[in-house]
């Protein structure tokens, strides 16, 4: 298996991304490691740093709020909108999946 | 046998047995306690601890012992003892200091037998008694008994040692209340009017404090420190740091794993369903905000007529004048100039030139304070038609002439002057209007005739009347060729103006270098004194100066060329005012250390970065109606080598007679507007099938147009008849939505300028020479909301209804090809039916005509039809 080449990405996580960015209004994507340095992205670097930086610290807060208030309980989906765009984060044990929209026609 | 001394008692028991005078403390020995049989802990005991002896007994042991008894101590007590007995006390707990005690007293005696009695009567009666109830015994008063402290009282107290001296004075009774005078004397003058008492040490009389009485109080230990800080300035504290990233290697590996895919398979759902719900349906839209307008208004809703304000004429002049061109100070507020022309035909102008050069030819300076006079008055060669202000440098105005030149002037030494004038609604009341014949020049004196600092050379610049004249704007500026450069000076240097002379020039105001030789000759010539007051700024262009680059708008070989009226480039930041005037103030501001305009040759350089990407295609209104949207670069002709204008990219002549207004709209880069003639027509750049909007045939002749400067879709006519129309192209989109009467006359000029978000004034100039000024109602002034993105749908709208029709038409086209093929086809076909077919036709007609005529001949009889044949036949 040591000479077949360049290693390839899985297709289904190319085909994902890959979908989720050809929605309507969808601006970029990204995904973004436990420690909020991002993987993947459609954005450049700077942008991408900004918000992935930034993101994590929001979405381990918002974890936290969530389970103080109840320990059972566990942060699923973080939506953020505002008056231009809306920013969305799934977060995981893992990963970080951003993604921002711009929902007005 | 060792009998020990009766010893005294301690100063404590002392006082307790001197609270009970009568109990005697005794010691008994073993040997008295045999002999009288009072032997602890066998007579004597705790329940009866006290023993009754006979005074004989004690007498007797007198006489026996002599005083070695035990009662020696107390013998005189128990001689003057009344009764018979005496009552010894066996005292255990050494109360009274010894082991027994006596009571010397009958009284005592009873007291001591009685007592212990009613205290075990009271024990049995408080067993029956319930605890609850308390009955109250009051106390019973005692008289007191002394027990020493009257003795501390009377040392404490404070008692006057020595009496004290009293001293009665009197009076006369009729001597009380009698007026009394009082006055001043001085002490010292009058002998024996005051006594002294000097003080003076007594050695008798000096004490030495031997005794203080000083209270104390414990306090916890205090400490008092105090400590000087050491003051650091403050300092500037940066940190500076770089995001972790990872490289690309793991990126892959990231990538490549498992729970990644994982990861984006769960959670990709929930974010589509999120995406998905955004496109569907905006949730966050409150639409009843959406539905209201704005509620905060200045001023009446319904009010939508243009309001007079003022209106400026200048009446010193001697011959009829009209307004050729209107510009607002771009920084004072309420300043505002005019230029005037003589309103005579060609020929009148050539009958009347000598009249005609006595009069200098005025660009007026008006301000709203002061109605008759003008503020300044700028004076050229020759009637002005247009002129406009440097946007850069407010002080610097270029003007084209009815002559072909171009007129530069600058009031920089008048700049203060312009802009301290006292702007305010109040006019002074004292300002009258007195008749010419009575006006002295010398009272004149707030007009200044500013003479011009430069004018274009005669011979090489444009031969007839300059129609249109702009500033290029500071961003970008052209070399020989048309080439874009970018501008380093951060000034606008350089001009545009297009003539009736069919050309348009490029003009630059720097100093040329290549042409040093040249002018000083010239300048040895023609020895002009120049006059002091005039400032030096473009002398260096004074008579000499040439375009930059002419382009001629030829039409062709053969017909006359096109005669430009207005033009207007892609970039015309003279309508952008208000958001600019920051911007352009902060440049005065840096200008004001080093005017560029005093020192312009430091702008020259050689190496300029050109600008890619620049769109140097312009549009041109025409005299005879038509609008060119052609291009300033020049090419050069493969045939002669010279350098040669390009063809204009596209030509339309939409109106009926000379186009007066081509203006590019405030709010989009990409939409014209052009008036001329009968009809407005609206362009969109870049669209080459034709305007947008044209409209029908007005009642009367458009003369003058401008765009409304904040709201996208309105712009102003005038008309000849002094009318004003107001489009509204959101309201109506085939005629004016509201027409005022502003004049009796011709307009000829309208520029609306805004100076505050409440204050709007259009300025109109007409036939007559009057300038008016109007307010723009709030209605007009104020757009509402969305009607930029209204205005773009409805121009998109247009353009998609354009190339609808472009392609309807191609349609129509191809269809009507298709007609005519198949008529030609149907025709073709008649004629290709063979002959056989023809034959085979008439003989089938002929057969079937045989067999009727037979059918008729059997019916009516003639012929007999036999059986036989009948079975043949069948």
């Amino acid at each position: 298996m040591l000479g077949l080449g360049l290693p390839q990405r899985p297709p289904l996580v190319e085909e994902t991304l890959k979908r989720i960015q050809s929605h309507k209004g969808v601006i970029g994507t990204m995904v973004v490691n436990a420690e909020g340095i991002p993987i993947r992205t459609t954005l450049d670097n700077s942008t991408t740093v900004q918000y992935a930086g930034l993101l994590h610290q929001l979405t381990m807060k918002a974890r936290s709020t969530v389970r103080d208030i109840d320990p059972q309980n566990d942060l699923t989906f973080l939506r953020i909108r505002s008056k231009k765009h809306e920013i969305m984060v799934a977060p995981d044990k893992e990963y970080l999946l951003i993604v921002i929209q711009n929902p007005c026609e | 046998v060792w009998i020990p001394a009766p010893t005294f008692p301690t100063p404590k028991e002392r006082k307790m047995a001197a609270g009970h005078p009568e109990i005697y403390p005794l010691v008994l020995t073993t040997q008295t306690q045999e002999l009288f049989k009072c032997q602890i802990d066998e007579d004597v005991t705790d329940e009866q601890p006290y023993k009754l002896i006979k005074k004989e007994d004690i007498f007797a042991d007198f006489r026996n012992r002599a005083a070695v008894s035990d009662f020696y101590p107390v013998k005189k007590v128990i001689q003057e003892y009344p009764g018979d007995e005496l009552l010894v006390v066996y005292d255990k707990d050494f109360k009274y200091g010894h082991n027994f005690y006596l009571i010397g007293t009958e009284e005592g005696k009873e007291n001591y037998l009685n007592a212990p009695e009613l205290p075990e009567e009271q024990e049995e009666y408080k067993e029956y008694i319930p605890e609850d109830i308390y009955v109250y015994k009051p106390p019973i008063s005692k008289p007191w008994v002394s027990l020493g402290s009257e003795k501390e009282i009377e040392e404490e107290s404070v008692k006057e040692s020595t009496k004290q001296i009293t001293y009665m004075i009197s009076r006369k009774r009729n001597e009380f209340g009698a007026p009394i005078k009082f006055s001043d004397q001085n002490a010292s003058s009058v002998k024996d009017a005051y006594i002294e008492c000097t003080a003076y040490p007594d050695h008798h009389f000096t004490l030495k404090q031997l005794e203080k009485d000083v209270g104390m109080q414990v306090i916890p230990k205090v400490k008092d420190i105090s400590t000087q800080t050491r003051w650091t300035y403050p300092k500037n504290a940066t940190t500076q740091y770089y995001p972790r990233e990872l490289s690309e290697e793991e990126k892959e590996t990231f990538e490549q794993s498992k729970p990644l895919s994982d990861f984006l398979n769960n959670t990709s759902i929930n974010v589509e369903i999120a995406l998905q719900q955004n496109e569907i349906m905006n949730t966050f839209i409150d639409d009843w905000k959406c539905l209201a307008e704005e509620e905060s208004t200045f001023g009446d809703k319904t009010d939508t007529h243009l309001k007079e304000y003022q209106s400026f004429t200048d009446l010193h002049s001697l011959t009829e004048k009209m307004v050729t061109s209107v510009s607002w100070h771009p920084t004072v507020y309420g300043l505002i100039a005019v230029s005037v022309a003589v309103r005579l035909s060609f020929e009148e102008r050539v009958h009347f030139s000598g009249k005609l050069l006595l009069q200098p030819s005025l660009i007026l300076f008006w301000s709203f304070s002061d109605p008759i006079h003008p503020q300044l008055m700028l004076e050229s060669p020759d009637d002005i038609f247009c002129f406009k202000f440097c946007p850069s440098d407010p002080n610097i105005i270029a003007g084209g002439c009815i002559n072909g030149q171009i007129v530069m002037w600058d009031i920089s030494a008048h700049a203060d002057r312009i802009e301290n004038i006292k702007t305010g609604g109040s006019r002074s009341k004292k300002v009258t209007l007195k008749p010419m014949f009575l006006l002295e020049p010398d009272s004149n004196k707030e007009a200044t005739y500013i003479r011009h600092c430069a004018v274009s050379s005669i011979e090489s610049g444009h031969k007839k009347v300059i129609t249109d004249i702009h500033w290029l704007p500071d961003t970008f500026e052209i070399n020989r060729l048309g080439a874009v450069f970018e501008n380093r000076n951060g000034i606008c240097c350089q001009l545009v103006t297009c003539s009736a002379d069919c050309t348009v020039c490029f003009w630059d105001i720097r100093p040329q270098k290549s042409l040093t030789p040249q002018p000083i000759e010239k300048k040895k010539e023609e020895h002009i004194e120049i006059p002091l007051d005039v400032p030096s700024t473009f002398l260096h262009l004074d008579l000499s100066w040439k375009p930059l680059t002419k382009l001629r708008l030829s039409k062709g070989e053969t017909s006359l060329d096109h005669c430009p009226t207005k033009i207007s480039l892609s970039e015309d930041d003279l309508l952008y005012n208000t958001q600019d005037k920051i911007l352009t103030q902060s440049k005065a501001v840096n200008a004001e250390e080093i005017n560029p305009y005093h020192n312009l040759e430091a702008g020259l350089a050689n190496q300029l970065k050109p600008i890619e990407d620049f769109c140097t295609k312009f549009f041109a209104g025409t005299e005879e109606g038509g609008v060119i949207y052609t291009d300033w670069k020049m090419e050069r002709d493969p045939e002669t080598g010279r350098l040669m204008t390009k063809k204009p990219v596209s030509l339309y002549t939409v109106h009926d007679g000379a186009v007066h207004t081509v203006q590019r709209s405030p709010f989009y880069k990409d939409i014209i507007l052009t008036i001329g003639g009968w009809n407005v027509a609206i362009w969109k750049e870049g669209v080459m099938i034709g305007p947008l909007l044209q409209s029908s045939c007005a009642p009367k002749r458009y003369t003058a147009g401008h765009w409304s400067l904040t709201r996208p879709g309105v712009f102003y006519v005038g008309r000849e008849d002094g009318y004003i129309d107001i489009w509204d192209l959101l309201e109506k989109t085939h005629e004016p939505a509201l027409s005022q009467s502003i004049c009796i006359t011709m307009i000829t000029y309208i520029k609306p300028w805004t100076f505050s978000a409440k204050q709007q004034f259009i300025a109109i100039g007409d036939y007559y020479g009057t300038l008016h000024i109007l307010e723009i109602p709030w209605t007009l002034s104020h757009p509402s909301t969305n009607e930029v993105s209204s205005m773009n749908h409805y121009f998109e709208r247009e353009v998609k209804h354009l190339e609808y029709v472009e392609q309807r038409k191609k349609i129509r086209e191809q269809e009507k090809k298709e007609m005519e093929l198949e008529l030609e086809k149907k025709k073709v076909k008649t004629y290709q039916k063979s002959k056989e077919q023809l034959e085979a036709e008439l003989k089938m007609d002929y057969e079937s005509y045989l067999e009727l005529e037979k059918s008729i001949l059997i019916n009516l009889g003639f012929i007999k039809v036999r059986e036989t044949m009948s079975f043949l036949d069948l």
